[in-house]
């Protein structure tokens, strides 16, 4: 079993952890196709090599981001999300609707 | 008959003389001591056969007697395919050979030896592909003729008792023969915590029986210097008498002992696993009296058995001559060495075998075993060797009881395989060697194709000290690797000499001769893995132990492929077989009871599991389950009920976003919501399924505290949190599940139970209105009380910190003695929740549920920017819907109550399925929920049920909630 570790927890085996998919930016919604939507919705990159994913420490419900190998199942670091995401995210108002 | 052949101490460095053992083999009465094996002490007893084959039922002895062949698999009255040369032998064990049809001594199915020109290399293949027809013919003969050791039904199995355990250390070293012990001293010294895994009882692997030197001493010196030091040692775990069954990811290492089995994890691993000494081919190579020389100096030196008589050693190396004065010194008659090399070294070894008036035949192999009975040798065929792999005609016989091999070895390197170790073909060793380690697995000894015993002592040590710094200890410098291995000439590139008249076994387990190996090559399957599936062999219990390297060899020189690009075929975990006990037993598996399970359980209820929680199902007697649930519903419905809630998820969310934070996590609307208000909450994912529901109180501004299902909770949990990480709104999610437990008191009857025990909070409609929260006190219990609909009545929930479950359990039931308060199941809910046509999250919804087919858009949002699933939602709202969730009834009264996922069809088409189902006390009908076609979900139209038996029903569409649909019994 692989050990990953946690930025907050340090060394744990990876049955802790869950999965939570490929790093990437949510398009906005007010401004995107329908078709956009879903592409960026189901479709995944699935590139061999070096791939950035959200990992969760599941008994502690951290989230973090991990970069890894997927050819060799190297983990090659991981580090706090708030490395990627600082600063607060805001959707404007549906423009149809605004008043 | 006695143990005719046992020797005198000193020899037999693992028995205890002082205790008999007594036990039966096939009828007979075999007498050893405490410490042999079944094996040593079959061979003490003169027993040579110990098993027949599995192809030709060809008569068997020990070959190995380490453990690494199926020559010695034995049926036990309670478990099957034992190996005789490691179970030890104990009093009363009643044991049976393997493989023979009627009696053990004269086997009738001897006679498939004959026809064996008619079972050729690759059978299943030519007799089943393209001639399936002629499966029903042979099946049955396969079917009793293959397979090893049976389990009998009938035996007396008793259950046992498995469990696992974990453990940590710096650095394991697997293997405590001279490099593990080395390598473990050397860890230890350097200050690491070391777990050194041994397979047998006894520490010291070949130290316990090889010889290295002309008088012997320099093993037993050895060893005992190493038990001085370990014995002081400090940060030495040893466990002797375990398996380690692989290596995986991260150094995750399974071992074995006993029933337990331990899960341990090192920051550095040194395999010290050894060697495995290889067979050569020769004509009735497989008989008993042939057996390596190594096996033959364990019975010597470990239990004190005497291998035979007189001896002629096959060598190829300077270990065969250690050997041979190991038997003299046993008293066995050493007739001759016949040597495959051209030129004998004259080594010290040599020199004093040639002393003891040995006969040395410089450029000898050996054609053939001869032999007079049935089930041993009686001699060997000796002849000179005219080229590679060819003897000269004549040559000369010589009578024998005993062949001994000692012509090479291979690593023992499974271990390394599964850690992924690179091997390659050393040309100077003649044999295969790890080239490539993972990081922070070490490799020493034999294994690591060093042979010398002060070699592998001094590559024990590198190994030791190089684990301990990748441990992250201090060590001050690490020594280069090993030069003089001491492997030149160890292993002879052919032992291989194929007999016009065949039985010159390549793999003794799946019964392959040298020309079966050449036929499979020449059908085509001329690649190692092609050949081991067409072939089986490597495929039996020793899994190529004795058969991988010879098949390689064969390969390379039949195809012309140079044997230094070719590799063994892939070994996979376990070394060794695995009982599904050791697997299986005491899995941790976790289950949470609420703060009021022990009051559920004094009055009756029947606890169900819901999720990873322990719920009351309802209170009374099994055999009175339908009348308690619809005395329960009743009791609700009229009068007065208590459910215990705690396994409904909680979140705290705090903070000046908090709202904006639900807002954008579930469908609603929550930033005008009025503290002391609840409001629902339904929550999809980016595809716009529903995931969870519950309500969301607010208690202030900044402090909502939303419910979520019992087994969504987690989830719901771990999203808020992954939403979050993303969009940094000032907000704090606390899971306080655990923190709090609740019930949910309910009924028209609840006000006035609640009011006795309540007095800081104004109870009336107007001062605590349907869907109202408040903070207080019941029963002087700090609690939160929510007014929430999910049964239909007047009803509050009472959310208190978990440690005062009991105490507001007890008050609650004390206070509403005179009203006849019932304690009411999550049966008994599920009835009046689906009267009223409140769904549930993963019963009436699944994996592809969106708000529309659930007909529920009157919790959408519509006018704020963002939720989550929100866009997804709104496409799928434009699209045509395939099928919806409907409240239905029967229409006929007679037809029985469908169950959950009984089909909805549309002429013979599936287009739905029933969700919830109920015969509704209160309704007095029956009433559920469905899916239905899309075009069908109108109020009255019918639609057809399959249910039990194929039988078809009608069910209507119907409005709900099918109970006081105007819901005002809960606002009361």
């Amino acid at each position: 079993m692989k050990v990953m570790n946690c930025p907050l927890n340090g060394p744990r085996n990876i049955s802790e952890f869950a999965w939570g998919g490929e790093v990437k930016p949510m398009p906005d919604p007010a401004g995107v196709s329908d078709k956009e939507w879903a592409e960026w919705l189901f479709l995944e990159a699935n590139e061999a090599g070096i791939v950035r994913e959200w990992w969760c420490h599941v008994p502690t419900s951290y989230w973090f981001i991990a970069e890894r190998n997927n050819i060799t199942d190297e983990i090659i670091k991981t580090y706090p999300a708030t490395e990627l995401f600082n600063t607060r995210v805001e959707f404007a108002a549906k423009a149809a609707e605004k008043k | 008959m006695s143990d005719v052949n046992r020797l005198p101490a000193p020899f037999g460095r693992l028995i205890d003389r002082s205790e008999t053992v007594r036990f039966d083999f096939e009828g007979r009465t075999i007498s050893g001591f405490k410490g042999d094996t079944i094996a040593s002490a079959l061979c003490a007893n003169d027993q040579w056969m110990i098993s027949r084959s599995f192809k030709y039922h060809r008569p068997r002895g020990v070959l190995t007697m380490a453990g690494q062949d199926a020559n010695t698999l034995v049926q036990l009255a309670d478990e099957p395919n034992c190996l005789a040369d490691k179970y030890p032998a104990k009093n009363g064990l009643k044991v049976k050979a393997q493989n023979y049809f009627g009696s053990f001594d004269n086997d009738m199915a001897r006679v498939v030896e004959m026809v064996h020109r008619f079972l050729p290399v690759g059978f299943y293949y030519k007799t089943f592909h393209e001639k399936k027809q002629s499966w029903s013919f042979w099946e049955p003969v396969v079917r009793a003729m293959t397979g090893l050791g049976a389990i009998d039904p009938k035996a007396d199995f008793h259950e046992s008792y498995y469990d696992k355990q974990y453990l940590f250390a710096d650095v394991a070293v697997i293997g405590g023969g001279p490099a593990g012990l080395a390598a473990a001293q050397a860890a230890a010294e350097s200050g690491a915590e070391v777990i050194l895994i041994e397979e047998n009882q006894a520490l010291g692997g070949s130290l316990g029986y090889a010889r290295f030197d002309t008088d012997g001493a320099a093993a037993t010196r050895q060893l005992g210097d190493f038990d001085r030091v370990l014995s002081g040692a400090k940060g030495v775990q040893v466990m002797t008498g375990t398996i380690c069954s692989g290596l995986f990811s991260d150094n995750w290492i399974p071992l074995i002992k006993g029933n337990r089995f331990y899960k341990l994890r090192a920051k550095s691993i040194v395999v010290a696993t050894g060697s495995i000494e290889q067979p050569a081919v020769f004509r009735n190579n497989d008989l008993p009296g042939v057996m390596m020389a190594s096996a033959a100096q364990r019975l010597i030196k470990l239990y004190g058995v005497r291998p035979g008589r007189t001896a002629v050693i096959l060598a190829a190396n300077d270990d065969a001559y250690g050997a041979a004065l190991d038997l003299i010194d046993a008293g066995v008659k050493v007739a001759a060495i016949a040597d495959l090399r051209q030129k004998v070294p004259q080594t010290p070894l040599v020199a004093a075998v040639e002393a003891r008036g040995v006969e040395i035949l410089a450029g000898h192999g050996i054609s053939e075993a001869l032999y007079a009975s049935k089930t041993h040798i009686s001699g060997a065929q000796l002849a000179s060797v005219t080229g590679q792999g060819t003897l000269g005609a004549g040559g000369k016989s010589v009578a024998c009881d005993l062949i001994l091999m000692s012509v090479g070895f291979s690593p023992a390197g499974q271990l390394l395989h599964h850690a992924g170790t690179k091997f390659g073909y050393c040309r100077q060793s003649d044999m295969f060697q790890p080239v490539e380690l993972p990081a922070k697995v070490h490799a020493a000894g034999s294994v690591n194709n060093v042979y010398d015993l002060g070699s592998v002592i001094a590559d024990g040590k590198r190994a030791g000290l190089a684990a301990a710094k990748d441990a992250g200890l201090n060590v001050a410098s690490v020594p280069a690797a090993i030069t003089e291995k001491g492997n030149v000439g160890r292993t002879h590139p052919w032992p291989i000499f194929p007999h016009d008249r065949g039985f010159d076994f390549v793999d003794f387990d799946e019964d392959l001769k040298y020309h079966d190996l050449i036929n499979g090559i020449a059908d085509g399957y001329d690649n190692v893995e092609l050949l081991k599936r067409y072939s089986t062999v490597g495929m039996g219990p020793s899994q190529g132990r004795h058969s991988a390297v010879t098949s390689v060899r064969i390969v390379s020189r039949e195809t012309g492929v140079d044997i230094g690009g070719m590799s063994v075929t892939t070994q996979r975990p376990p070394y060794t077989p695995e009982k599904f006990g050791h697997l299986a037993g005491r899995v941790f598996d976790p289950e949470r009871r609420t703060a009021m399970h022990h009051r559920h359980l004094e009055l009756g209820a029947q606890m169900m599991p819901a999720g990873v929680w322990w719920r009351p199902g309802y209170y009374g007697a099994k055999a009175d389950r339908t009348n308690a649930i619809q005395t329960e519903v009743k009791a609700v419905r009229e009068n007065v009920g208590l459910i215990d809630v705690s396994t409904l998820g909680g979140l705290d969310v705090r903070g000046p976003d908090a709202a904006e934070f639900l807002n954008r996590m579930y469908t609603f609307s929550y930033t005008k919501q009025p503290v002391g208000r609840s409001r629902y909450v339904l929550m999809t994912d980016n595809a716009g399924v529903i995931t969870d529901d519950g309500v969301a109180c607010r208690f202030h501004d900044e402090h909502f505290y939303v419910t979520a299902t019992t087994s969504g909770v987690d989830s719901v949990y771990r999203q808020m949190l992954f939403w979050n990480a993303q969009w940094r709104l000032d907000v704090d999610v606390a899971n306080v599940t655990a923190a709090l437990c609740g019930v949910n008191i309910a009924g028209p009857k609840s006000r006035a139970v609640l009011q006795k025990v309540c007095t800081d909070i104004d109870l009336s409609p107007e001062g605590f209105p349907y869907m109202g929260v408040k903070t207080g006190t019941v029963a002087g219990i700090p609690a939160r009380l929510m007014r929430v609909g999910f049964v239909g009545e007047l009803g509050y929930e009472i959310h208190v910190p978990a440690g005062y479950g009991e105490a507001l359990w007890d008050a609650l039931m004390e206070a509403g003695k005179p009203e006849g308060i019932r304690p009411f199941g999550v049966e008994a809910q599920r009835v009046l929740r689906l009267e009223k046509g409140h769904i549930i999250v993963s019963q009436d919804t699944d994996g592809l549920t969106n708000v529309w087919e659930a007909d529920m858009p009157w919790a959408l949002a519509k006018t704020k920017p963002f939720f989550v699933g929100g866009k997804s939602t709104e496409i799928m709202g434009k699209m045509k819907l395939a099928r919806k969730l409907v409240g239905f009834t029967l229409k006929n009264d007679g037809d029985p109550c469908p169950e959950e996922c009984h089909l909805v069809l549309r002429g013979e088409e599936i287009v739905g399925r029933i969700t919830s189902a109920v015969k509704s006390p209160s309704v007095g009908k029956v009433v559920g929920l469905a899916y239905v076609h899309g075009d069908d979900s109108a109020p009255g139209t019918e639609f057809s049920i399959k249910v039990q038996g194929g039988r078809r029903i009608t069910g209507v569409v119907t409005k709900y909630p099918f109970y006081d649909p105007e819901n005002k019994r809960q606002e009361m």
